[in-house]
């Protein structure tokens, strides 16, 4: 059991014959995820790594009766390639592209049928360890095992897998929900499904400054999450005003702090962890302990 | 991007909101000029710069015509100081001078974004001015992105914030004219405070702020000119010049992290170990090693940074590229720095391994915590 995707999972590529979908669509074939094909405008009817390409994602559907879409389109085009995923009935369309512009961000919201779960955009994309990968994460470091992993962050969820693979406890599935500040899924749709999955023992929740996630995060599990949860939140020293990196990590006054979202969580029950190197150790204590 | 309160200012003007008669000077000669082209017998005098909270640190001044050019003498080319910049304050480097505005009232509206629900959202007050942080709640009013704005909506909003008359009217217009504008401009932030109700029973936007989000410059190339290098650190704008994520801050570690959240996190790790980073510093997925070179030559120009911590989980990154960018930098320090580096992930062994041949001194460790500590001690020179 996992959640979202599993050796099953059918995937197609948007952005299919570009450098970054070529590089991590063979990544993720070596994995032993099943990329079916891919989309790519003008190159309909030619073959790329063994697989067909096709114009349009209606095409490709109909075709391959795709499960999930990873889309690695330049940002100028991606929220227009969200919505052809989204139109042509993609359940899930996970966006690694960085830099989307948030008015186009603020439309796809707007537009996105409940029948499609997004994830992304500006995320490292999601993992079901040991059987299918969709995104830009190295495999090499996740090990099937019993945590469910939800983060804002790229290479601060790596150090999460690593550090509970090397604690021995492995992942279930690990979904980057990405740094922008309008989204697909967030912190309450992830736990939702992990919550429900039968393989999850316990959740790792990466946050970072901004926004207001982590609180309504805290709100949902107080009521409705069972589970060990350990979370780690950055930007403990990031100051007020600056936009860290991500379009979403910025303090805003008095709001979205680090100290205001671990209160938050700590008060629902979760197990805040205060160094971002001891997120294994912490969560491997926390399930002795239960 | 921020844009100066002149040019959100004439932006709004654009739009057809009222503004005072205003000009902006950049040099003390010009104020004599400029001053004849204003109505009244005193001149509002506003120091731009990127940050707020002006008032109470002297950067808006009402002075009598004649004094306008002494107090731009004094004021061009000093920093100004406030509430919300650093210690070292920001650069003044043009003055707006206007016509005063005589306020019956001042109120607030600003059109934000509403990340929860993924929208845009009014925000309405009739406490505005400097009293705005202290004073109750905004009314908000969600945009829904696909039915857009009627101006009856800001109609309701005007009754709702306790305004009555031809004024309802009026701000339903200017509600109607701000989502407007955030729309084409790409706009994060539109606000307007104080707009004053002025004796003649009309508005006037007396102060505004605008934010651009950065991901749509490149659609919005005129706005884009307008951005002004000077308000920001100098290594900033280099770092923005080289595509870097790069922020000063003011500690002496100086630090190179892949990765915004992990940037972070290596921030409060050192934190954590008793210490202060110099900077937050992602050199980001696709990067090469003459880059991490530029980034740590620029990350050490801070004359402030004793130690050097690279922190690199390799995915895309390769942790060779690093090592040898790292190289390539060291080559070019016109100081020493004790040099920590963590490299895990693709390629560490021959990241590793580049390090050890090179003869150079470094603590290398696959800990991220140790990584920190072991900055710390060098930073005090242990």
């Amino acid at each position: 059991m996992s959640v979202l995707i599993s050796k099953e999972t059918r995937v197609i590529c948007q952005g299919f014959t570009g450098k970054q979908g070529t590089f991590h669509c063979q990544q993720a074939l070596d994995y032993g995820t099943q990329i079916v094909g891919g989309v790519t405008p003008g190159k309909g009817g030619a073959a790329h790594l063994g697989r067909p390409v096709f114009d349009t994602v209606a095409e490709a559907m109909t075709e391959l009766m795709p499960d999930a879409s990873v889309i690695y389109v330049p940002a100028v085009a991606a929220a227009d390639a969200i919505l052809e995923a989204a139109a042509a009935d993609i359940a899930l369309v996970v966006c690694i592209t960085e830099g989307i512009p948030i008015a186009d961000m603020v439309r796809v919201r707007a537009l996105l049928p409940p029948t499609t779960r997004l994830v992304g955009p500006n995320c490292p994309g999601i993992i079901t360890s040991g059987e299918c990968k969709i995104g830009i994460m190295p495999g090499a470091i996740h090990q099937p095992g019993v945590v469910g992993i939800v983060s804002r962050s790229g290479t601060l969820t790596y150090e999460a897998v690593a550090q509970t693979t090397a604690a021995g406890l492995g992942q279930t599935t690990c979904i980057g929900i990405g740094g922008d500040p309008v989204h697909g899924m967030g912190f309450v749709d992830c736990l939702r499904l992990f919550e429900a999955d039968g393989a999850t023992e316990a959740i790792l929740l990466v946050g970072e400054i901004g926004g207001e996630e982590e609180e309504e995060a805290a709100d949902f599990i107080r009521d409705h999450v069972t589970k060990p949860i350990v979370a780690y939140i950055a930007g403990m020293t990031a100051p007020p005003g600056r936009r860290m990196g991500h379009a979403g990590a910025v303090i805003a006054g008095s709001h979205g702090t680090a100290q205001g979202k671990k209160a938050a969580l700590a008060a629902a029950g979760v197990t805040i962890v205060e160094s971002p190197a001891h997120m294994g150790r912490i969560l491997a204590e926390r399930l002795r302990s239960t | 991007m921020r844009l100066h309160e002149y040019q959100a200012k004439a932006l709004f003007a654009q739009y057809g909101l009222p503004t005072p008669g205003g000009v902006v000077v950049t040099k003390g000669d010009d104020v004599d000029a400029a001053v004849k082209r204003l109505h009244g017998s005193h001149c509002v005098v506003k120091s731009q710069i990127h940050a707020g909270a002006r008032g109470k640190a002297g950067g808006v001044q009402v002075v009598p015509m004649n004094e306008v050019a002494a107090l731009a003498a004094r004021t061009l080319g000093t920093r100004l100081v406030t509430g919300q910049t650093g210690p070292s304050g920001q650069p003044v480097n043009a003055l707006l001078l206007e016509e005063p505005v005589v306020a019956v009232a001042e109120l607030y509206v600003a059109c934000v974004l509403d990340r929860r629900l993924g929208q845009r959202m009014i925000l309405a007050s009739a406490e505005g001015g400097i009293g705005f942080e202290e004073g109750r709640p905004p009314v908000r009013l969600p945009i829904d992105s696909l039915r857009g704005f009627s101006p009856y909506q800001g109609r309701m909003l005007a009754k709702e914030i306790g305004l009555s008359g031809r004024l309802v009217a009026a701000f339903g217009d200017i509600v109607a004219t701000l989502i407007e504008l955030t729309a084409q401009t790409d706009a994060l932030l539109v606000e307007i405070n104080p707009l004053m109700v002025t004796e003649a029973g009309g508005f006037m936007v007396a102060d505004g702020k605008v934010e651009i989000d950065d991901n749509a410059l490149f659609r919005q190339a005129r706005l884009n000119s307008e951005r002004d290098p000077n308000q920001s650190d100098p290594k900033d704008e280099q770092a923005r010049a080289l595509n870097l994520q790069y922020i000063a801050l003011d500690g002496d570690i100086g630090c190179l992290v892949n990765g915004a959240g992990l940037a972070m996190a290596t921030m409060d790790l050192i934190a954590l170990a008793g210490g202060r980073p110099a900077n937050f510093l992602d050199v980001g997925g696709g990067t090469t090693a003459h880059k991490v070179a530029e980034a740590l030559t620029l990350l050490v120009s801070d004359s402030n940074v004793k130690t050097v911590l690279v922190n690199i989980f390799g995915g895309i990154v390769r942790c060779d590229l690093i090592a040898e960018g790292l190289l390539l930098a060291a080559a070019r320090f016109e100081r020493t720095f004790p040099i920590v580096v963590r490299l895990v992930g693709t390629k560490r062994e021959a990241g590793q391994q580049l390090l050890a041949q090179s003869g150079l001194a470094v603590d290398v460790t696959d800990s991220l915590e140790e990584a920190a500590q072991i900055a710390v001690a060098r930073a005090r020179g242990l």
